[in-house]
């Protein structure tokens, strides 16, 4: 039976009807047609789903949309500052941060919350902070590149 | 992959989380880090989910002799505490930085993880080393039960249908007292497959429990040398680590566990 969930996504209010089952990554995909977040392992293994619920990363695949309600959602679409990347889509563009880009969009959010916590963090912290995304392209690296330097350029933003 | 159909309440008040915990086939639903991934295996397939998320605040507080954990607090919350950064506490951050990964961190909860009661999960050994006690709450009111008598089998507790845990009480140790955390993961999943929390107390007296090699996390007997008492412990294996490969891991992790417990209550003394 379809149940009412209100949440905030990118910035808007939205509601629509999922079933008491239904995943928070099907809700932004297939209910509100976000398919920038991706399903990739479906098990809770892989961090392609990756979204920031109340500003911490969490995978949309292992959270019921209902579970959401009354959250803030930010997914890799409402990132970018109108016309203009991310720092961190700018660093991945950059630095090579992505081959096939499927599991960019949950790279950059978990970097989100990372550099949240730790403006300034370390490539040890920074591989920690990974341990729930899986790339199959770049051997991550070139993603530990990206993140340091969207790292520094938020830094010198703040200043 | 997507779970059975299921109805889904969040419930506002206790009182209205055990109504529909009278139904034998409701679960309950906290982070949902270990509950989700079963439920869209469709292992298990309960009726209606009882999400508690707004009962509880999650965070410490000091009464009694104790700190306080909400169950609700996540691990990445936990890690953090104030009340609990002292080296007698030491094991408790050490197992929470180590759990899962960030996303993992940021939902799951300490209560969940307890309740779930995986034989490769790191926390109850914890918990059992530091003498913690489990304070649970149902339409009936509530009771404590010491952590050694709350871990019976693999994903079974001493949890009684109804009840839901609230608060993990850990007694505050006196001063030169050290706890630590040591485990060797299995490299994919990162749960362990063979882990151990010690606690050294300021009289040289020691606590130590294992987990993932058994049907449940335990305490190792007070009085025997603990490797011995690993050797006599009942163990589990499978093709990934047999069980004398276990065995081995075990030994180590105790002794490693229980080298930091000591340089951490030798520091604070």
């Amino acid at each position: 039976m379809p149940e009412p969930v209100e949440v905030v996504v990118n910035g808007e209010p939205r509601s629509l009807e999922v079933e008491g089952r239904t995943l928070l990554v099907h809700a932004l995909r297939d209910g509100l047609g976000l398919t920038g977040t991706h399903v990739g392992c479906d098990t809770s293994q892989c961090g392609a789903c990756t979204v920031l619920v109340g500003g911490r990363a969490v995978k949309s695949c292992t959270m019921l949309a209902l579970q959401a309600s009354g959250s803030e959602v930010t997914t890799i679409e409402g990132l970018a500052r109108g016309d203009g990347l991310h720092p961190l889509q700018q660093a991945f563009v950059e630095h090579h941060g992505l081959q096939c880009g499927f599991c960019t969009p949950g790279m950059i959010l978990t970097a989100v919350d990372l550099l949240s916590q730790e403006p300034d963090p370390d490539d040890g912290t920074i591989r920690r902070a990974l341990r729930g995304n899986y790339c199959r392209c770049t051997g991550y690296q070139t993603v530990i590149d990206s993140i340091r330097a969207a790292g520094a350029m938020l830094r010198s933003e703040a200043k | 992959m997507i779970p059975a159909p299921v109805r889904y309440l969040r419930a506002r008040t206790y009182e209205e989380a055990f109504e529909a915990l009278a139904d034998p086939d409701a679960k309950v639903l906290a982070g949902g880090q270990s509950l989700l991934p079963v439920l869209k295996l469709r292992v298990v397939r309960p009726s209606v989910l009882v999400d508690i998320a707004e009962l509880g605040a999650g965070g410490a507080e000091v009464d009694d002799g104790a700190v306080s954990v909400g169950a609700l607090t996540t691990w990445a919350t936990l890690g953090e505490l104030p009340e609990l950064d002292r080296p007698a506490f030491a094991a408790i951050g050490e197992c929470a930085h180590e759990i899962g990964d960030l996303q993992v961190r940021n939902r799951g909860t300490l209560g969940g993880s307890l309740v779930h009661a995986d034989p490769a999960s790191d926390m109850p050994a914890v918990v059992l080393a530091l003498g913690a006690e489990l304070v649970l709450r149902s339409s009936a009111g509530e009771r404590t039960i010491r952590a050694d008598d709350f871990f019976v089998g693999p994903f079974l507790t001493a949890l009684a249908p109804g009840e839901v845990l609230v608060d993990i009480r850990f007694p505050i140790l006196p001063a030169g007292s050290g706890s630590a955390y040591a485990k060797v993961e299995h490299p994919a999943s990162g749960f362990a497959l063979a882990g151990a929390a010690a606690l050294v107390r300021p009289d040289g007296s020691s606590s130590i429990a294992i987990t993932g090699i058994g049907a449940h996390a335990s305490l190792l007997p007070a009085d025997a040398d603990s490797v011995d008492a690993v050797a006599a412990t009942e163990i589990y294996g499978d093709d990934f680590a047999p069980a004398e490969y276990r065995r081995q891991l075990a030994g180590v992790v105790v002794r490693r566990a229980l080298a930091r417990a000591e340089a951490r209550a030798a520091e604070d003394a």
